[in-house]
């Protein structure tokens, strides 16, 4: 569990080590701030905490998420209808710790708005309201090398991905360069429920323990309990965005009943 | 003209490795897409060293697109003007009716190399998707065409020219509606069917190769106005303007002239209803909104708002309909090898017709937008002066948008 004595970083790390202890895979759900509207992200955000979730993607939105499904898609477009900027997301965070939600949570936002933010200052920005790390999904590491170093400096974790399509050489090179975890994107797309997972997934996995000691989490495609247990047993973590973020269409009560269904399947 | 004003610093061999053109370029994109592009990288490079390639791409361009285009002298405009001499380098005449068919051969070529029989492609004008419908009809690849649904009803005439030849058109309900939301669709796409799909953009955007790679298939616009000008002429231009969107036309009729210090480049971005109203795609001459940002792969200048959203632009142009721009000309601009500046819509239109009653040509609304920056400077100019304006496209295509702008009875 996170004290406030640690880095973001550091809280990150706890976690992975709690959720070993227990046996487990961590559960990351994504939401975003802003929908479907400020007051019911932060409802839901808080709701899934309070059921044992074990880290947040806070999604900031962008005008045109290129990584993303129609279901991001539409629900970031309707924070931003809602007027959510940067300093919302910034200032949602400050609220959720406030609120008592202790768990680590990385802002998870495309590279353009954290640019307009300027980057010294989103970093310093975002730690003081208690952010664990940083997700960027339009940053390979060629062009984060900036952002890794204020990331660094100041304690949170950068995220970086890789996917089913990355060479041996890119995954050492991004194992090298990712802090906190590597998101591991399932299959080849954007973000969004599916029926199955991608029969290739275990060789996949084994190809990146082999190049690559970091911790693993995954998402792209997660949504029910059967695949969390699937993906759990495999992997150090997942994600779950696009369905949450459907159940949370009308308000926080549906995403967090979802959110726990998915927690339980991992007890 | 003023020598002081104009100072071509910075070197012209850019991108770097990277695919930085000084600050401006790059590769920001989603991870599952790095290794295409690595791989693209490497099988450009190849292709372009390849005789064989070099050959079939000349032998294309001179056999099904009607390569050399011409250089025709417009005399009636250049006495209604009073001015310096203009010509007129003849896009339009190449086949499809833009120069989007020189990089769509190009890239079409190399997707057959790599092995990958499935396009992807975006389109504002429909230019571009006209352009690779086209070209996948020739070599027999299976083409997908994103365009914004605003896109599909000011240019229908190019939408049914895609369905033709046998191109799939998805409609983009996401955003504006137009350019920028297709690219968006097209590269999700491309993400998801990233071992079988060739993502063939059509301007000098997005992330590192493709600014040089479409950059290297338009330079031969320019290639060919440098000797074609001198023959016509008897010299070299004093100016080259071009319109820029994405920039791709204006990169490739820039590049042959980037290291004459003498010769001013001209770009012309969509000043839409103008600057002040804010409705417009002028990235360079809104200070206020256009900014360096990083949007759909490359970081160059951006229409955004202060939070770092894109902004929604207007032209009246479909092909300049477009928030960000070329990361080469953004280079090009700050180092001040090309100069930029706006045409608004009314002075687009008005170009247009001055072009279609004058000389009898009929070029596209994007192409007016260069016109009416020759309307504007040919008057400023001494009798012996030369302009070059690249007339990038036919105007077929606008028929319909202009019979409503200017409220025509047909």
């Amino acid at each position: 569990m996170m004290t406030s004595k640690m880095t973001g970083l550091e809280a990150i790390d706890a976690m992975f080590a709690d959720t070993k202890e227990q046996n487990r895979a961590a559960f990351l759900p994504y939401f975003p701030i802003g929908y479907p509207n400020y007051a019911e992200s932060i409802e839901a955000i808080v709701g899934m905490a309070e059921v044992g979730v074990d880290g947040f993607e806070i999604g900031m939105p962008f005008s045109d998420p290129l990584a993303d499904g129609p279901v991001v898609q539409a629900a970031t477009q309707i924070a931003l209808e809602n007027g959510t900027t940067v300093r919302d997301c910034i200032r949602a965070v400050r609220e959720l710790r406030a609120r008592g939600v202790h768990q680590p949570m990385l802002l998870m936002g495309y590279l353009n708005p954290i640019l307009a933010y300027g980057i010294e200052n989103f970093v310093r920005d975002a730690k003081a309201a208690g952010t664990n790390g940083l997700i960027v999904p339009d940053l390979p590491p060629e062009e984060g090398v900036l952002l890794a170093e204020v990331c660094h400096r100041e304690g949170l974790a950068l995220v970086f991905f890789l996917a089913p399509t990355s060479s041996n050489e890119r995954m050492e090179l991004v194992s090298k360069q990712a802090s906190g975890f590597i998101y591991v994107v399932a299959l080849t797309g954007v973000t969004g429920v599916r029926t199955e997972l991608p029969p290739d997934l275990t060789d996949f996995i084994e190809r990146l323990r082999k190049h690559t000691d970091k911790k693993l989490v995954m998402g792209f495609g997660i949504s029910t309990p059967e695949q969390a247990r699937r993906v759990g047993s495999l992997l150090d973590g997942f994600i779950v965005g696009s369905a949450l973020v459907k159940a949370g269409k009308e308000g926080a009560a549906k995403a967090i009943e979802l959110a726990t269904t998915l927690r339980q399947a991992l007890d | 003209m003023d020598e002081n004003v104009y100072i071509k610093t910075g070197v012209t061999n850019v991108p770097d490795e990277g695919g930085y053109f000084g600050e401006y370029g790059g590769r920001f994109v989603p991870e599952t897409l790095v290794p295409a592009l690595d791989e693209l990288i490497v099988a450009y490079k190849e292709a372009m060293a390849d005789p064989e390639f070099q050959h079939e791409l000349a032998h294309l361009q001179t056999t099904y697109t009607g390569r050399p285009t011409p250089v025709t002298y417009a005399k009636r405009l250049s006495e209604h003007l009073g001015g310096a001499q203009i010509y007129l380098k003849r896009e339009d005449l190449a086949h499809t009716g833009a120069h989007k068919i020189n990089n769509a051969i190009g890239q079409a070529l190399l997707a057959k190399r790599m092995g990958k029989h499935r396009i992807v492609a975006e389109t504002g004008a429909g230019q571009h998707g006209v352009a690779s419908a086209t070209v996948s009809a020739l070599l027999g690849l299976d083409c997908h065409v994103y365009m914004g649904s605003v896109d599909m009803a000011r240019q229908k005439p190019n939408v049914f020219r895609m369905k033709l030849l046998g191109a799939e058109v998805i409609p983009v309900e996401s955003g504006s509606k137009t350019l920028k939301d297709a690219i968006n669709e097209a590269i999700r796409d491309w993400v998801t069917n990233v071992r079988t799909t060739f993502y063939l953009l059509g301007s000098a955007l997005g992330p590192h190769p493709y600014p040089m790679m479409v950059r290297d298939f338009q330079s031969v616009i320019g290639t060919e106005a440098r000797e074609q000008i001198v023959k016509e002429a008897g010299r070299l231009p004093d100016v080259c303007i071009a319109c820029v969107g994405g920039g791709s036309n204006a990169i490739g009729l820039f590049h042959a002239f980037r290291d004459d210090k003498n010769i001013e480049l001209i770009g012309v971005e969509a000043g839409g209803h103008g600057i002040a109203s804010g409705e417009h795609a002028a990235r360079f001459a809104d200070p206020n909104m256009g900014r360096p940002g990083v949007l759909q792969g490359t970081r160059s200048f951006v229409l955004q708002n202060a939070d770092g959203q894109i902004m929604n632009t207007h032209s009246v142009s479909a092909g300049l309909d477009y928030a960000s721009v070329g990361p080469e000309h953004a280079y090009f601009r700050e180092n001040e090898i090309a100069h930029y500046t706006v045409a608004t819509d009314d002075e687009a239109l008005a170009a247009f017709q001055t072009l279609c009653k004058l000389e009898g040509i009929i070029p596209a609304l994007e192409s007016s937008h260069g016109v009416a920056e020759v309307i504007k400077r040919a008057p400023t100019l001494p009798k012996d002066a030369v302009i070059l304006v690249n007339l990038s496209g036919r105007g077929d295509k606008d028929l319909d948008t202009v019979i409503k702008e200017l409220g025509m009875n047909v």
